[in-house]
């Protein structure tokens, strides 16, 4: 079992140490006396679906390009080999097809993994995802449960273009029935996963193409084939007293770099690594609001009707008379991913946005002196 | 058995001298087990495979309770349809009177641990598979009562224990989910088989194929079953086709009697 986790890749330059620089005060409360052990997401990702295939035989994966290839992003590599061609399935380019497939499997009882090779190919399944997988519990009064997961990249890569770029998080996290989740370090990969695995319901599980090659420290506790995070609670990356800014999946990388940026200038940002979309953990949030008396929202999606929103309400419902600003919603732009590199770039959010809403909500835009 | 439950209830005294003739004109019910062997009437076209043998063995005992299966099936339906109307069942309401005997025949060959998968013409083939007409109608008219406590509605029955998985409202969406159960029977080594029923209209969907296409590729034992009422053949736009003739029957109609009476054609002044 321990093997993938030791088959892990070396530390990706740039990334990892600019990683290194905004890491958490906690991680480093984590004191080993030997160094701490680091680990990507895409071993995080592979170690936890072993762990779990391997614990419990009901638990099997099918998806294009899972078992041959080892995985369109390795995240199942090796997986065809311990496992055999009976629970590691490569299907046909048929989405509809499997995915029904998947959960009639789930129907009986056993407990898929589907991979999408991104989310945007689910659209082609979203009718399984949603009328056959997310209602079922309820339409047949608690008969019939659906232990699926639904797993894959969601959001923007890099120069894939308008149909390869979006971010579902918004579409499923609206529907009950579901869960969905979006993990960010290898921790939240790894405890997330298996989570989702033993779940008896349908999961969402939205990953991000481009953290898969970054490296994250891993405790021992999280090394453990126990390890498990719970759903429906959110993490607080850093602590701050000025402003909360929420964020999942790939950006709360960009927020903690932002936070670094504000601390600088005197801002103390509040980070809340989301970790599950839906259950929205409103708790941690509105506490978090109320602490610091501003809001910074940040997703990579489109910005109407997207998870920023979906705070923005939560907040203002729970904690209006807390708030001393306006609410700030960082999102993509509100158009299809355009593919030259300039224009990408100004169609995802970045960390100098970030930023600059920050200020605004601490009403010290940089049109003002900036005085400490 | 009808006519003398009817001849020995109190309130029907006045019919019991109809009754008594009745019943003794009508032949007593056999329950006989003797084996019976019938040839079906049309003969299989096969494709790529052996067809089933045609004679089938039955005794009369049991050929009455397909009968009463069906019967009962028939009366449901109706009854459905005049609640329907009457509004104490919303939404929608698809009926399989006509077709009772395709349900009731494959409940004669398979057992509990087979799976069934179908459409959202679904009542009899849950009574099929062991519901009973209370959660049916319960269910119908919103009641906890009903076999999805009132929750899913005529589109949405389950019993899972009899490996009954419902009652699907979207077209087709019942073939892959029924390829699903077929392979989680593989998969779990059962003996079973998964038998998903679907229409005409469904006959067209691309997930149909694509799920045939997966289930011969990792050879599942799935049994599809069409069941063609043709009900896709009539629909709106074929409605509309015969308002159109209508109409323009009607117009030429009045044109030729127009002509006739007041005397536009030659002839007539």
């Amino acid at each position: 079992m321990w093997g993938i986790v030791g088959q892990r890749a070396c530390r990706h330059g740039s990334s990892a140490m600019s990683l290194q620089v905004t890491r958490p005060v906690i991680h480093a409360l984590r004191s080993f006396s030997t160094a701490a052990k680091e680990m990507t997401v895409r071993d995080a990702l592979n170690s936890a679906i072993d762990e779990e295939m391997s614990a419990d035989p009901k638990v099997f994966l099918m998806g294009e390009e899972v078992g041959e290839y080892q995985g369109a992003y390795k995240i199942t590599k090796g997986l065809l080999e311990k496992y055999g061609p009976d629970r590691v399935l490569d299907t046909p380019i048929t989405e509809a097809g499997f995915t029904g497939i998947g959960v009639g499997a789930a129907y009986h009882g056993l407990k898929p993994i589907v991979e999408f090779m991104t989310f945007n190919f689910s659209m082609q399944a979203i009718d399984h995802i949603i009328n056959s997988a997310a209602k079922s519990n309820y339409m047949s009064a608690g008969q019939i449960s659906v232990p699926i997961v639904f797993r894959g990249p969601n959001g923007a890569a890099a120069g894939v273009g308008a149909q390869h770029s979006q971010c579902y998080a918004p579409w499923f996290a609206s529907c009950p029935g579901l869960k969905v989740l979006a993990p960010y370090s290898s921790e939240d990969a790894r405890g997330l996963m298996k989570a989702a695995i033993r779940d008896p319901d349908p999961v969402v599980f939205l990953e991000n193409e481009l953290l898969y090659g970054e490296s994250f420290p891993v405790s021992a506790e999280v090394l453990d084939s126990s390890f498990c995070l719970p759903i429906g609670k959110a993490k607080i990356e850093r602590e701050g007293k000025d402003v909360t800014i929420t964020a999942f999946s790939k950006m709360v990388g960009y927020a903690l770099k932002a936070a670094e940026i504000l601390s600088k200038e005197g801002i103390s940002a509040e980070v809340i690594n989301l970790r599950s979309i839906r259950p929205l953990d409103r708790a941690t949030i509105n506490n978090s609001v109320r602490k610091t008396n501003r809001l910074v929202t940040v997703e990579e999606g489109f910005p109407q009707h997207g998870i920023g929103a979906e705070i923005c309400a939560s907040v203002v419902e729970d904690s209006f008379e807390y708030l001393d600003a306006a609410i700030e919603r960082i999102a993509g732009a509100d158009v299809p991913m355009p593919y030259a590199a300039n224009l990408e770039r100004l169609a995802v959010p970045q960390v100098e946005d970030i930023v600059r809403a920050a200020k605004r909500t601490c009403y010290r835009s940089s049109s003002l002196a900036a005085t400490a | 058995m009808a006519l003398s439950h009817l001849s020995s209830t109190r309130s029907n005294r006045l019919l019991r001298p109809l009754a008594a003739a009745a019943s003794s004109l009508c032949r007593p019910i056999s329950t006989s087990t003797e084996p019976l062997v019938i040839e079906t009437s049309i003969p299989f076209t096969p494709h790529k495979c052996e067809p089933p043998s045609r004679s089938v063995e039955t005794n009369p005992q049991e050929l009455l309770t397909f009968f009463r299966d069906m019967a009962t099936m028939r009366r449901m339906e109706i009854a459905a349809d005049s609640l329907y109307k009457a509004k104490l069942i919303r939404g929608f309401c698809h009926l399989y009177d006509g077709q009772e005997a395709v349900c009731v025949g494959m409940e004669a060959s398979i057992n509990k641990k087979d799976c069934i998968i179908t459409a959202y013409r679904d009542h009899c083939t849950f009574l099929g598979r062991g519901g009973t007409l209370l959660e049916i109608f319960s269910e119908l008219m919103g009641r906890q009562g009903g076999c999805s406590k009132g929750k899913g509605g005529s589109m949405h029955f389950y019993k899972k224990e009899s490996g009954f998985y419902g009652g699907h409202g979207i077209v087709g969406a019942q073939v892959p989910l029924g390829c699903g159960l077929a392979f989680a029977q593989k998969y779990n080594k059962d003996e079973n088989v998964t038998f998903a029923l679907y229409g005409d209209g469904a006959a067209n969907q691309g997930q149909l194929f694509e799920a045939l296409n997966i289930s011969a590729l990792w050879d599942l034992p799935i049994i599809l079953v069409c069941e063609n009422n043709h009900c896709k053949d009539v629909n709106l736009f074929l409605l509309l086709d015969f308002l159109r003739l209508f109409f323009t029957l009607l117009l030429l109609w009045n044109r030729v009697l127009n002509g006739w009476l007041f005397g536009r054609w030659h002839g007539h002044c």
